[in-house]
């Protein structure tokens, strides 16, 4: 759509701009006001320079964790998109059934997050949940709290649970997007499967696709509630992702300038990470 | 196109979707001594003692009330915010939009661990805390990206000709705003309170760290409570439960069109 030049157009964004400036300006110099001093209370600051920032960098703690992130978010992706995109494909397209798929996967995106991770838990537990229960009958060693092994997998398996119905949402959108006669000339010219996926049902998604990608990679990379409630970043420090290392270091140790400090570099490598997509997305988008 | 096999790739998926939620449904129906007695697929001793407990104690009917409260403030600011400015966005050209824009979406990309304790200073130290509008202004920094965007995407739907001709019938702008323009995009709205709802429904490390007594929510009640009185799996399992529900009631609603706005109205 051509836009007309307007700039009166400011007027109607300053309420937007007002809230979220006050939410997000005002907290992110408090971080940046922290990560370049020392404090011992009493709003007495003593300036620190960059000491923080090369603390956390050199640390192997933070190493350590943004490892086990980068991890966590390739594995999950590498999951989800797949599963996503085959649930999307053998959906009926037309008929009652839709809705009743619709509501039924759309569920687990409504739960709240702790609760994901309380029903995990009790889900998972080797004796009494039910997944724990039948691993173990079947003769599985399973156990999610003393395991690294098991405790990355439930985790893994959780956001699987959690999160491909958002991509099969998505998909499906965009599958639904495609007329009939698209697939009419395809059966026409004989198109293989294959072939009707990768030159119609493919190009239809990859906008929406680009959108899952990004949100499922802000999200994951965010993590903290369901892991914490699942198994509290453990069995030793094994499932403790970028998140929970911060609200530890921060609200546990209560060391605010590396903790600080460590904040702007997760921010910086979200943000940055998400600048590529989303410019590679209007690219796409313009031509 | 319709091939037996085809259903097969859904149901196994629905199937393992609603597993968990079924573990969590029947342990809310057991008692504690049956729970920690062993594993048992149906419930044996059927009871629903859990379910009075919630009903009954104020500390824990009073986290559903107060969670619904700033959900519902939360996704009214949002909207009634996000509309003019997602218009702004989709029919105007002017001074730094695009970086506006972006901006917006960055505060949708922060990790809300790191805004946890300067929101504490911040909402502490304007007298806010502890209030239901702390909590639904918190939500704010990340819900009002998502409305104004997925509002921008279908309001770039709708052909700029409707602006065009309430414009020569003499429509002040306002009027042709709330009388035409809004109807328009009702399912756009629709879809864009859903998306507050749900987001500010499911979040919980800022809206715990923003509370104490009086606005705690639900989700906080549970993970306090849990902790304190030693493993009470049955009551846990029950309250869990019972915040699926919120969220199903509105799915319904939306079912329609949910799968257009997870797509940010750009199908």
């Amino acid at each position: 759509m051509n836009k007309t030049s307007n700039p009166k157009a400011w007027w109607f964004v300053v309420p937007v701009l007002a809230l979220v400036a006050f939410n997000a300006f005002i907290p992110l110099m408090t971080v940046v006001n922290y990560a370049f001093q020392e404090t011992f209370g009493d709003n007495v600051f003593f300036w620190e320079g960059t000491t923080w920032f090369e603390q956390v960098l050199r640390s192997d703690r933070f190493h350590a964790a943004l490892g086990r992130q980068l991890l966590f978010t390739g594995m999950i992706l590498a999951i989800e998109l797949p599963l996503g995109i085959a649930v999307a494909l053998s959906m009926p397209r037309k008929g009652p059934w839709v809705s009743v798929c619709l509501v039924l996967m759309a569920l687990p995106l409504l739960i709240p997050w702790n609760v994901v991770g309380a029903m995990w838990n009790i889900f998972a537990l080797p004796d009494i949940g039910l997944l724990g229960h039948m691993l173990n009958s079947m003769g599985f060693d399973y156990n999610f709290t003393r395991q690294p092994v098991s405790a990355w997998m439930t985790t893994v398996v959780m956001d699987v649970w959690h999160w491909t119905s958002l991509i099969v949402l998505l998909c499906y959108a965009g599958l639904s997007s495609i007329p009939d006669a698209y697939y009419q000339a395809a059966h026409i010219d004989g198109a293989s499967r294959w072939a009707v996926f990768r030159y119609i049902q493919l190009p239809k998604m990859k906008r929406v696709l680009t959108i899952a990608i990004l949100l499922r990679f802000m999200d994951s990379f965010m993590i903290y509630t369901e892991p914490f409630v699942l198994t509290g970043g453990g069995p030793g420090n094994t499932t403790t992702f970028l998140s929970i290392d911060l609200v530890k270091i921060a609200l546990g140790q209560f060391d605010l300038g590396p903790a600080a400090a460590m904040s702007l570099i997760y921010f910086l490598v979200v943000l940055l990470i998400c600048w590529a997509f989303y410019t590679l997305m209007m690219r796409g988008e313009e031509q | 196109m319709t091939h037996p096999r085809k259903w097969l790739v859904p149901s196994l998926y629905i199937v393992f979707l609603m597993l968990p939620i079924y573990g969590l449904l029947a342990m809310s129906f057991k008692t504690t001594n049956e729970i920690l007695g062993g594993f048992s697929f149906f419930p044996q001793d059927f009871t629903l003692e859990n379910y009075t407990v919630i009903f009954t104690d104020p500390t824990w009917y009073n986290g559903y009330i107060n969670s619904i409260i700033y959900v519902v403030i939360n996704t009214v600011i949002s909207v009634s915010v996000a509309l003019p400015a997602a218009y702004a966005f989709s029919r105007y050209r002017f001074l730094g939009d695009k970086h506006l824009f972006f901006w917006l979406l960055t505060n949708r990309m922060a990790p809300p661990a790191v805004f946890a304790l300067p929101f504490f200073q911040l909402y502490s130290a304007i007298g806010l805390f502890d209030t239901h509008i702390a909590v639904a202004l918190a939500h704010c920094l990340f819900n009002i990206p998502l409305a104004v965007w997925i509002l921008e995407g279908f309001m770039s739907g709708v052909p700029k000709e409707l602006d065009e001709t309430a414009y020569l019938d003499g429509y002040p702008f306002w009027r042709f705003f709330i009388r035409i323009f809004i109807p328009t995009i009702a399912a756009g709205i629709g879809v864009a309170a859903f998306f507050c709802f749900m987001y500010s429904w499911v979040e919980l490390l800022l809206a715990k760290t923003l509370t104490s007594v009086e606005a705690k929510p639900i989700a906080a009640t549970m993970t306090r409570t849990a902790s304190s009185s030693g493993y009470e799996l049955g009551l846990l399992a029950a309250a869990g439960s019972l915040t699926i529900i919120p969220g199903a009631i509105v799915i319904y609603f939306v079912r329609n069109y949910i799968a257009k706005g997870f797509a940010l109205g750009r199908v």
